[in-house]
């Protein structure tokens, strides 16, 4: 395979390194999917956490099980920045196929660890090579010839551990809990990081800039992936029904979750409150959250682009005969099965409208793991609050990345139901209409099959249908019953999350964000103040609908920046939607689709050069 | 005429027939598929079901709007073409102890739903899942589905190239527990097998003929009233005491099978001119198979297997409806969190 197919270097910004950094880098580990790498870049990522450097780590890997390219990036940041680094600082070459081209991508005094037969060092004048021979080293640590190829990666941890002064202690620990079942493995492993250390102390002086040194911003902290966030708050949620389909990068949820209920949700009598189906595909996932959701149960599903594409004509179903379920979409780069491995916002509009008709779905769009966890809670609430499907658009940057958080707290409200009436209430009340706007809020009444009330029963249709839920092709039914849908999307309005602001001072400029975007967007907020004194204020959007908070912030600002992850500026298109025409030309892109996670620098320099300067 | 009414009949659980009415049907005079309608009424009215703790579900189809003509004290649930059973299935998780009974078509079932129909009987869920079977698709105004047989004519004079699939020997090879053919003509045998499948816990599969007669009830086709009443083979003679009826009946062990149903209800099988064992799944897939090539339609139990687990026990599924347990049981305590939490420290 030619090395261009398979790269996944772009155009960084040749800025140098100068004197000496500390906590302020990013490294990159080049390897093969398949060989092992993913322990030993867990492992470092973890010393570094404990250290207590703000640290994030970012897999960027190919749809494949195993010979591929794949790439692990590090940032360390003493300032908390936790997006992706376009530059990469520090690089552990274990990759022939990429080896190259990722030296020749790195910034101007960055430095290189690279296995000794690549020999690499002739490339550039400008980057310091440390050249460890692996092979040599990981005979006397691994008698097993067999394992060599995995326990060699370890040894590059002792190399770095030992160039950048992360303390081996670290790392001894960070392998004791890699491998905490299995005490040979973690041994061997300590044996490996150990050979690298050494080697690296009797061998290298010191070249290059980059040192860890200890800080203390971790206490307490967890590390986590936004999938098993997700699977948490689905749990605490009290989820009971979960079907699914597997698919990239939506599957670590699902498997999260399975392990989750089984360990914290089989009761005393070994039985299961719960059912987790992998479906036949993703038709029949949503199908089964629609008949759970309907007969009562917390019902999810979690998919990504081709799922949802396929869920289309189900969803439309859910939200006109009013039917709660939660779709969550980790979303990865389309269209069609585009890049499966590779991060995107790219189904916001496919989700908001989902389905033929005129259909608008509550989205929520978390940007942390902390939120994944919060948001799963809070859609299986507004799912039921409001009987429709909920959406929760996550990415697979969020979804399969390593984040750092506080630990997650408990969730203070009690499980909602909505609106449900029991056989108590319709003796009370003599029978209920199914769709009948009774509270004004354009949310009806629903009752659940089983209940023991002669009046209990409506019949549930996709077809047209009048107030009582009998068939009806009237037109004046219609209208009213679609008038009601669209009257209950309003009210969502002032139940979904709010959007967080930072208006900290009176500039002209506005940006909105969402989601991942986030990240880069803090980060280029500082960028734009400290390096070219652009003041900017900044909203980001947490739910659709909207609320008035939004229109507020598009009003006060002469220009907004809307930041995204996908070719079209979906999101604006999106406020386009919602805003009175003088607003609109306003609204401004920053886009970043190249599949890699967006980076600070991109968006800065963007909007550097959208405001002329 | 006398002053005083005779009280009205009632069933077991004191509802008379009238409690399991439906609306007031909108398919065409004759259609096979009311009088399937019929039958489920007397079956649930006979065997004193609660209408409350019924759910009727369907797809899309003439056959799919009949759940409206029936039980009306019932939750009905019009899905989308060709998946109901997907839905089905949610509902049956999140409250198992619901009975589900779907009613489908040839065409919701054997063209655009074929993909859900083989996982649903894959899963042994326990559901009574029943064709209205008219080979043709009635609602779209009557082009052949895929149940249609080879050189079965259109009205339009149309020949049907393809052959047929037969769900009934589908649904016995891929583990549905009980598996039956029928003619919406034959009152009496489409009854005893409604009843028998109320008594069952597992994937119950009913094919039944139901002629179209808009679209494809002439000569030349093979799924007329004519065509099926002169081609119907009855694989036995059905008889059946329900649980509740302590009633000894007299029958030949040499000549009839008796199969116990899961509430305890018997199933007889009594022998005609063929031997016919409907517990030996091979042996049932191969005489469809026989006598399908011989342009017979062989009609009754077809499979029947009562030990197999469903999948509620695959699922080991706690005894109260996943949808109606408190927050106490579906949110684990602040200790699980905390945990949890200390393991990603
Ligand atoms: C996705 C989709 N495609 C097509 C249709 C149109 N359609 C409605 S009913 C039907 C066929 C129904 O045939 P069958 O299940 O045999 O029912 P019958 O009317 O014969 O009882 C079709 C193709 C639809 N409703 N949805
Ligand atoms: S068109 Fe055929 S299937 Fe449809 S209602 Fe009329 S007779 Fe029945
Ligand atoms: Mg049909």
């Amino acid at each position: 395979m030619a090395t261009l197919d398979v790269t996944l270097q772009e155009q960084a910004t040749p800025t140098a390194q100068t004197g000496r950094n500390v906590n302020d880098f990013s490294i990159q580990v080049a390897t093969v999917n398949g060989s092992g790498s993913q322990s030993a870049n867990t492992v470092l990522l973890r010393s570094i956490f404990q250290m207590g450097v703000p640290v994030s780590g970012k897999n960027l890997f190919p749809s494949n099980i195993a010979g591929l390219p794949t790439w692990y990036t590090i940032r360390a940041s003493k300032h908390g920045y936790i997006a992706r680094k376009k530059e990469i600082d520090f690089l552990v070459a274990m990759n022939a196929e990429t080896a190259q081209e990722d030296v020749m991508s790195l910034v101007p005094g960055a430095a290189c660890v690279y296995d000794e037969p690549l020999n690499l060092k002739q490339l550039r004048q400008d980057v310091t090579f440390y050249p460890v021979p692996y092979d040599k080293l990981v005979g006397p640590v691994c008698p097993e010839a067999k394992l060599r190829r995995l326990v060699k990666n370890m040894i590059y941890v002792g190399v770095v551990d030992y160039l950048l002064g992360i303390e081996l202690a670290e790392s001894e620990k960070a392998v004791a809990r890699q491998f905490a079942t299995k005490k040979k493995a973690a041994d061997l492993n300590m044996a490996a990081v150990r050979a690298g250390y050494d080697y690296a102390k009797a061998t290298f002086t010191k070249h290059d800039s980059f040192f860890i040194e200890r800080m203390n911003e971790n206490a307490g902290k967890i590390i986590i992936d936004g999938n098993a966030a997700a699977a948490l708050g689905c749990m605490f949620a009290g989820v009971t029904v979960v079907t699914w389909y597997p698919i990239t990068p939506s599957t670590s949820l699902v498997e999260s979750l399975i392990d989750y209920l089984k360990e914290y949700r089989i009761g005393s009598d070994g039985k299961a409150t719960f059912a987790v189906v992998q479906a036949e595909d993703e038709l029949a996932a949503i199908g089964m959250v629609m008949g759970a959701g309907w007969a009562g149960a917390r019902a999810m599903t979690s998919t990504s682009g081709p799922g949802i594409s396929l869920m289309g004509e189900f969803v439309g179903l859910g939200y006109y005969a009013e039917i709660p379920g939660v779709i969550f979409d980790i979303q990865r780069v389309g269209p069609s099965t585009g890049l499966p491995t590779r991060t995107m916002q790219g189904d916001i509009l496919s989700c908001a409208f989902l389905s033929h008709g005129d259909t608008k779905h509550i989205l929520l769009l978390p940007n942390s793991v902390t939120e994944c966890y919060t948001m799963a809670m809070e859609a299986f609430e507004l799912a039921e609050q409001f009987q429709t499907p909920v959406f929760v658009l996550s990415d697979l940057d969020l979804g399969m990345n390593s984040w750092m958080a506080q630990p997650f707290e408990y969730p203070e409200q009690p499980v909602g139901r909505g609106k449900v009436l029991g056989a108590d209430e319709l003796q009370r009340l003599g029978g209920f209409a199914r769709y009948k706007d009774v509270d004004g809020d354009g949310i009806p009444y629903r009752t659940l099959p089983g209940t023991a009330h002669p009046a209990a029963a409506y019949f549930t249709r996709g077809s047209g249908h009048n107030e009582k839920g009998q068939y009806s092709e009237r037109p004046d039914d219609y209208v009213r019953n679609v008038d009601r849908l669209a009257r209950k999307f309003d009210t969502a309005r002032k139940f979904v999350p709010a959007p967080v602001k930072e208006i900290s001072h009176s500039s002209e400029i506005g940006v909105i964000a969402y989601g991942t975007s986030h990240w880069a967007m803090t980060e280029a907020h500082d960028q734009l103040e400290k390096e070219y004194g652009i003041k900017v204020d900044y909203l980001r959007l947490r739910a659709y609908p909207f609320n008035q908070d939004v229109h507020d912030f598009v009003k006060n600002h002469n220009r907004i920046y809307v930041v995204e992850q996908n070719r079209d500026g979906q999101m604006r298109e999106l406020l386009k939607l919602d805003l009175p025409p003088e607003q609109i030309a306003k609204l401004r892109r920053v886009l970043h689709y190249n599949g890699l996670p967006i980076d600070a620098r991109s968006v800065t320099n963007e909007i550097v050069s959208q405001e002329g300067k | 005429m006398s002053a005083t009414p005779a009280a009205p009949k009632t069933n077991v659980i004191g509802l008379s027939v009238l409690d399991y009415r439906g609306g007031k049907t909108t398919l065409c005079a004759g259609c096979g598929h009311n009088a399937i309608s019929e039958r489920i009424i007397d079956a649930a009215y006979e065997m004193g079901v609660r209408p409350e703790n019924l759910v009727k579900m369907s797809g899309i189809g003439c056959s799919s709007k009949s759940p409206a003509y029936f039980v009306n004290r019932a939750h009905g649930f019009n899905a989308v073409h060709g998946r109901m059973p997907s839905v089905a299935t949610g509902v049956a998780l999140a409250n198992h102890k619901l009975m589900v009974l779907g009613v489908s078509g040839d065409g919701d079932t054997a063209s655009i739903g074929i993909g859900q129909f083989i996982h649903l009987m894959r899963r042994n869920l326990p559901i009574i899942y029943i064709i209205e079977d008219n080979g043709v698709y009635g609602l779209t105004k009557g082009q052949f589905s895929a149940t249609a047989d080879l050189g079965a004519k259109l009205k339009t004079g149309v020949i049907n190239d393809l052959p047929p699939i037969d769900t009934c020997a589908l649904a016995i090879e891929l583990g549905a527990t009980f598996v039956a053919r029928s003619f919406s003509g034959d009152k009496r045998q489409l009854l005893t097998l409604l009843k028998a499948a109320i008594s069952h816990r597992g994937t119950v599969m009913i094919d039944v003929i139901s002629p179209c007669v808009t679209f494809n009830d002439h000569e030349g086709s093979t799924k007329s009233y004519k065509y099926v009443k002169d081609h119907d083979e009855p694989v036995q003679e059905l008889g059946f005491v329900p649980h509740f009826e302590n009633i000894e009946v007299d029958y030949d062990p040499g000549t009839t099978a008796t199969v116990t149903m899961h509430d305890g209800s018997h199933l007889r099988l009594r022998k005609l001119e063929r031997d016919y064992d409907a517990t030996d799944r091979i042996n049932a897939m191969k005489i469809l198979a026989e006598s399908h090539a011989k342009g017979e339609v062989l009609t009754g139990v077809l499979y029947v297997n009562t030990q197999a687990p469903n999948f509620f026990d695959v699922l080991n599924l706690t005894g109260q409806p996943l949808g109606q347990l408190p927050e106490s049981v579906v949110r684990p305590p602040k200790k699980a969190l905390e945990d949890a939490m200390a393991e990603l420290m």
